[in-house]
C-alpha cells in the first residue's frame, strides 16, 4: 500500500476539466516530481490533495483511508499533509517564529513553551537561527521560503506538497530552498513536488510524471523519462523545457 | 375692540392709493420705497398669527403689525411679508425685512446686535407639563423635582435656570414639536413656555398636557418683552416706537391683545 | 578644494542641502503671503466689523467658553460609550454577512439588511425615530433616556457603515493566506481570527479612524433629542446672547479634540508601514 494513491482523480471548475482522471502512487519516503506546461493543472492537483479543493470524481487514498469522501473534515487530514506555495504566503504580521507556532499552538493545542524547542531546532536545521524573530518582509525571498516550509514541518506532517517554491526566487537563492527538500528527502520524508527545475527533478526526484491537460502522460524514473521519453508530448515538452 | 381694528382697516383703505406722504416719519427708511416689509415665522403659529397666513391680519401679531403700519401710514397693501429665522435676523449684513415680528424677547444682549422697538407685549412665563404630571401643585417646590424641557432658543432657557433652578439636568429642543415628542415618551414632565406659547400647545399639539401655573411677568431677573427686531441702527425704529406708543396710550394695543390673547387671568400664579 | 568648504559634505549632499533651504524659503515665503492677505485683506472688507462682533466676539467667548467646555463633556461621555459598541456591533456584522455555514443564512440576510437601512437613512432620522420613537413605546425611567436610545442610533447607524470597512478589509486580504492557513490545518474559524482579522483591521485603520472623527462630530445630533452637548449648548448662548461666536468657540474645542486625533492616526499609520520596513 503507497503512503498516498490518487484513483481517477478528476477536477472542473465549471466546463473546463483541470484534472482529468489522474491515478498516481507515491510510497512513503518518496519524492514525486510533476512537470508540465503552464496550465497542466500541476498546481491543482496538488490543491486537491490538500484538500483545498473538492474533487469531482475519484479518490484519495492516504495510507489507505480515503480522505476524498465528500463531507469529511479536511481539518484533521490537512494537518497530516503540509503544503508549501510558490508565493511563500506567510502570514506578514506575525514573525518567522509566530508563523510557525501558530498552527501546532491552535490544532495540537501546544503552549508556546511547548514547542519552543521543537520549532527553534526546525529553525537551526535550516539556517534560520537568527531569523525567528522577523517579520516576513524583513527577510530575503530565500529566507522566507525556508520558514514557509519551517511552518509546514511544524504541524509534523506526513506528506509534503510543494508547489513550484522556488520559481517566485532570483536564481542564486534557488539552492538554498532546494538544499533543504533534500535534506528533507534524506530524512525519509513523502513529498509530491510541482515544479519546472528540471535539473533538480532528474538528480533528485524516485518518479517524474509528466502531466498535459490534465493528464499523466508519461511517468518514470528520471533517468527513463528524461533520457528516453516514449511520448511525442513529453518529448517535445522536454526539449523545450531543456533548451 | 373690533371696532377699532375695523377702524384701522379703514384708515388703511384711505391711504391705499396715496403714496406716502413726504412728511412721514417712514419715508425714506424702508427697504422698498413705500413699502413696508415684516418678517413672520417660518411656520408663524397660533394664537400670533392665524393658519400661518399673515396677509390676513388674523392673529395677535398679525393684527398688531397691520395696526402699526396704519399709524405709521402705510396702506394694508403696501405691507409685504416675509419669513426669516432668528439666525437670519442676527446675522450681520443686509435683511430681507424692515422688521422682524416672532414673539422676540428683549434682552441687553441681544440689543447690542440687532435694535428692538419698545415692547408690543409682556409675556408671563407658563409651566406646561406632560400627561402624566397634571396633578403637580403649582408650587415651586414641586416643580423643581420635575425633569424640565425647553426650546434651546428661547428666553425660557435662562427663564428656567433663574426662577425654578430644576434639581436635575434640563433636557433642550430645537423646536415646540420636538418637546411634544419628549413629553409624548415621558421623557420630560414639563416646560417653560410664554404663556399664550403654552396655551396653545396644550390645547392643540400636546394631547392631555396641562398648564398648571403662571409666573409673574416680572419673575426673574428682568422682564420677558416680546419686541419687534430692527438691523442694528435702522433709523425706522423711532417711527416704529411712536406709533406703538400712541396705540399704547389710545388704547389700541391692549384691544388688539383682548382679542387675540387668551384671557389667561384663569391660569394660576405660582408661589 | 570644493570638500574643503564644505566642511566635508559630498557634491551630492550639497546639493541636496541648497535645495532643501531653497524649498523651506519658498514655503516660508508663500505661507506669509497667505496668512498677511488673510490678516489684512479680509477685515478691509466693508462688513468685516460686524462679522467680526457677531463670530468672533472675544467677550462673547470668553462668557460662554466654560460652560461649552462642560457642555462637550457630555460629548465625549457619548463618544466614550458608543466608539466601543460601534466597533464590537461593527465587526459582528461584518462576520455576519460573511458567515458561509447555512445555519448562518437568517444572519446573514440580517446583516445585509441592517447594513442597507442604516446606511440608507440620515442619521438623523434615525436619532428621531429612536431616540423618542422606543421610549415613546412606554418604556419607565430611566429607561427611555434620550441617551441611551440616541447612543443606540449612533451605534446602529455606524456600525453599518464600520461593518462595510471591515468586510472590505476582509476582502482586502489576498485568499492565498487563507489557502495557507487552511493548508496548516487551521479551522475557519481560526483562519478568520488568527490570519485574515489582524491584517483586514490592520489595513482599515485609517478608514475607521475617519469614521471616529465623524462619530466624534455626529454625537451632536443627539441635542435634537434633548442632551444638552456642546452644540445645543451653543446655541442656547447664541440664541441668548444673539451672536454666533459661541458656534466658533464649539469649533475651536472640536478642532481641539479632533485635530490631534488625525495626526495621532496618520502617526501610527506611518510608524507601522517605517516598521515592516
Ligand atoms: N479557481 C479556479 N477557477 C477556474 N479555473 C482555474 C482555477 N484554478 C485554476 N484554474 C485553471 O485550471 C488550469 C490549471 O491551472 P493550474 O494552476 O493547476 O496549472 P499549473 O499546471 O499549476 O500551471 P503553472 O505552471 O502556470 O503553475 C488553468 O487553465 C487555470 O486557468
Ligand atoms: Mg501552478
Amino acid at each position: 500500500m503507497a503512503k498516498l494513491e490518487l484513483r481517477r482523480v478528476v477536477k472542473r471548475f465549471g466546463d473546463t476539466t483541470v484534472c482529468n482522471g489522474i491515478d498516481l502512487d507515491v510510497e512513503a519516503g518518496q519524492m514525486v516530481c510533476l512537470i508540465g506546461s503552464s496550465g497542466a493543472g500541476k498546481s491543482t492537483l496538488l490543491r486537491c490533495i490538500n484538500l483545498l479543493e473538492p474533487i469531482e470524481d475519484g479518490e484519495i487514498f492516504l495510507d489507505g483511508s480515503d480522505i476524498s469522501i465528500p463531507g469529511l473534515d479536511p481539518q484533521s487530514v490537512r494537518g497530516r499533509i503540509g503544503m508549501v506555495f510558490q508565493n511563500f504566503n506567510l502570514f506578514p504580521h506575525m514573525t518567522a517564529l509566530e508563523n510557525a507556532m501558530l498552527a501546532p499552538r491552535r490544532v495540537r493545542g501546544l503552549s508556546r513553551a511547548q514547542l519552543q524547542p521543537e520549532i527553534e531546532n526546525l529553525f537551526e536545521k535550516f539556517g534560520l537561527a537568527d531569523r525567528m524573530g522577523n517579520y516576513p518582509d524583513q527577510l530575503s525571498g530565500g529566507q522566507q521560503q525556508r520558514v514557509a516550509i519551517v511552518r509546514a514541518l511544524a504541524m509534523r506532517p506526513e506528506v509534503m506538497l510543494f508547489d513550484e517554491i522556488t520559481s517566485a526566487l532570483d536564481p542564486q537563492l534557488v539552492g538554498e530552498v532546494l538544499d533543504v527538500l533534500l535534506l528533507l528527502k534524506q530524512q525519509g520524508m513523502t513529498m509530491v513536488l510541482a515544479t519546472h527545475e528540471m535539473g533538480f527533478a532528474r538528480q533528485a526526484a524516485d518518479k517524474v510524471c509528466f502531466l498535459k491537460d490534465g493528464r499523466i502522460i508519461e511517468e518514470g524514473p528520471p533517468s527513463a523519462l528524461f533520457d528516453t521519453p516514449q511520448m511525442d508530448e513529453t518529448k517535445a515538452f522536454l526539449s523545450r523545457a531543456l533548451k | 375692540m373690533t371696532r377699532i381694528f375695523a377702524l384701522a382697516a379703514v384708515s388703511c383703505a384711505l391711504m391705499a392709493t396715496t403714496a406716502l406722504a413726504d412728511g412721514h416719519c417712514a419715508a425714506g427708511k424702508t427697504m422698498t420705497e413705500g413699502k413696508f416689509t415684516i418678517a413672520t415665522g417660518n411656520p408663524a403659529y397660533y394664537p400670533w398669527v392665524m393658519d400661518d397666513a399673515p396677509e390676513s391680519g388674523k392673529g395677535f401679531e398679525a393684527a398688531v403689525a397691520y395696526a402699526v403700519a396704519a399709524e405709521m401710514g402705510f396702506a394694508a397693501d403696501d405691507v409685504i411679508w416675509v419669513r426669516s429665522s432668528f439666525d437670519e435676523a442676527i446675522q450681520p449684513g443686509a435683511k430681507n425685512f424692515d422688521v422682524n415680528m416672532q414673539q422676540y424677547s428683549i434682552t441687553p444682549e441681544r440689543d447690542e446686535v440687532v435694535d428692538f422697538s419698545t415692547p408690543y407685549y409682556s409675556a408671563p412665563m407658563a409651566v406646561l407639563v406632560s400627561p402624566g404630571a397634571t396633578d403637580t401643585p403649582a408650587t415651586l417646590a414641586a416643580l423643581k423635582a420635575l425633569k424640565w424641557g425647553g426650546v434651546g432658543s428661547t428666553t425660557a432657557v435662562s427663564k428656567l435656570a433663574d426662577i425654578v433652578q430644576p434639581d436635575g439636568d434640563v433636557l433642550l429642543y430645537g423646536d415646540n414639536a420636538d418637546v411634544n415628542a419628549a413629553m409624548s415618551a415621558n421623557q420630560i414632565d414639563a416646560a417653560l413656555f410664554d404663556l399664550p406659547t403654552a396655551l396653545f400647545l396644550s390645547a392643540v399639539m400636546i394631547e392631555g398636557s396641562k398648564v398648571i401655573g403662571q409666573f409673574p411677568a416680572d419673575a426673574g431677573d428682568d422682564l420677558d418683552q416680546f419686541g419687534m427686531l430692527f438691523e442694528e441702527g435702522n433709523p425706522l425704529k423711532t417711527c416704529v416706537d411712536d406709533a406703538l406708543a400712541v396705540m399704547t396710550d389710545n388704547g389700541a394695543l391692549a384691544a388688539i391683545e383682548a382679542e387675540w390673547l387668551q384671557d389667561t387671568t384663569g391660569v394660576p400664579l405660582i408661589k | 578644494m570644493a570638500n574643503d568648504e564644505a566642511g566635508g559634505l559630498s557634491r551630492r549632499e550639497r546639493y541636496e542641502k541648497q535645495q532643501r533651504r531653497r524649498s523651506s524659503l519658498i514655503a516660508a515665503a508663500s505661507t506669509l503671503i497667505v496668512l498677511v492677505a488673510l490678516v489684512v485683506l479680509v477685515p478691509m472688507a466693508p462688513g468685516w466689523e460686524k462679522v467680526q462682533k457677531s463670530f468672533f466676539n472675544g467677550a462673547v467667548l470668553a462668557k460662554s467658553f466654560p460652560k461649552l467646555l462642560d457642555a462637550f463633556k457630555i460629548n465625549l461621555m457619548i463618544f466614550a460609550w458608543s466608539a466601543p459598541a460601534i466597533a464590537v456591533l461593527g465587526l459582528l456584522i461584518a462576520l455576519a454577512r460573511d458567515a458561509k455555514s447555512p445555519a448562518l443564512f437568517p444572519l446573514r440576510i440580517f446583516g445585509a439588511a441592517f447594513t442597507d437601512v442604516f446606511r440608507g437613512v440620515p442619521v438623523i432620522l434615525t436619532v428621531y425615530l429612536i431616540g423618542f420613537g422606543i421610549p415613546g413605546l412606554g418604556l419607565p425611567r430611566p429607561w427611555n433616556s434620550p441617551y441611551i436610545w440616541g447612543s443606540l442610533a449612533l451605534i446602529l447607524t455606524y456600525s453599518a457603515y464600520v461593518a462595510e470597512i471591515f468586510r472590505a478589509g476582509i476582502d482586502s486580504v489576498h485568499h492565498s493566506q487563507r489557502s495557507a492557513a487552511l493548508s496548516l490545518g487551521l479551522s475557519e474559524r481560526q483562519v478568520m481570527r488568527d490570519v485574515i482579522l489582524p491584517q483586514a483591521v490592520r489595513n482599515v485603520v485609517p478608514s475607521q479612524m475617519n469614521m471616529l472623527i465623524a462619530l466624534q462630530k455626529d454625537v451632536s445630533l443627539l441635542s435634537f433629542i434633548g442632551p444638552v452637548e456642546i452644540f445645543r449648548q451653543a446655541g442656547v448662548f447664541k440664541s441668548l446672547l444673539a451672536n454666533f461666536t459661541p458656534y466658533v468657540g464649539a469649533a475651536i474645542i472640536f478642532l481641539i479634540v479632533t485635530i490631534p486625533a488625525t495626526r495621532y492616526a496618520d502617526y501610527l499609520m506611518a510608524r507601522q508601514t517605517r516598521e515592516r520596513r
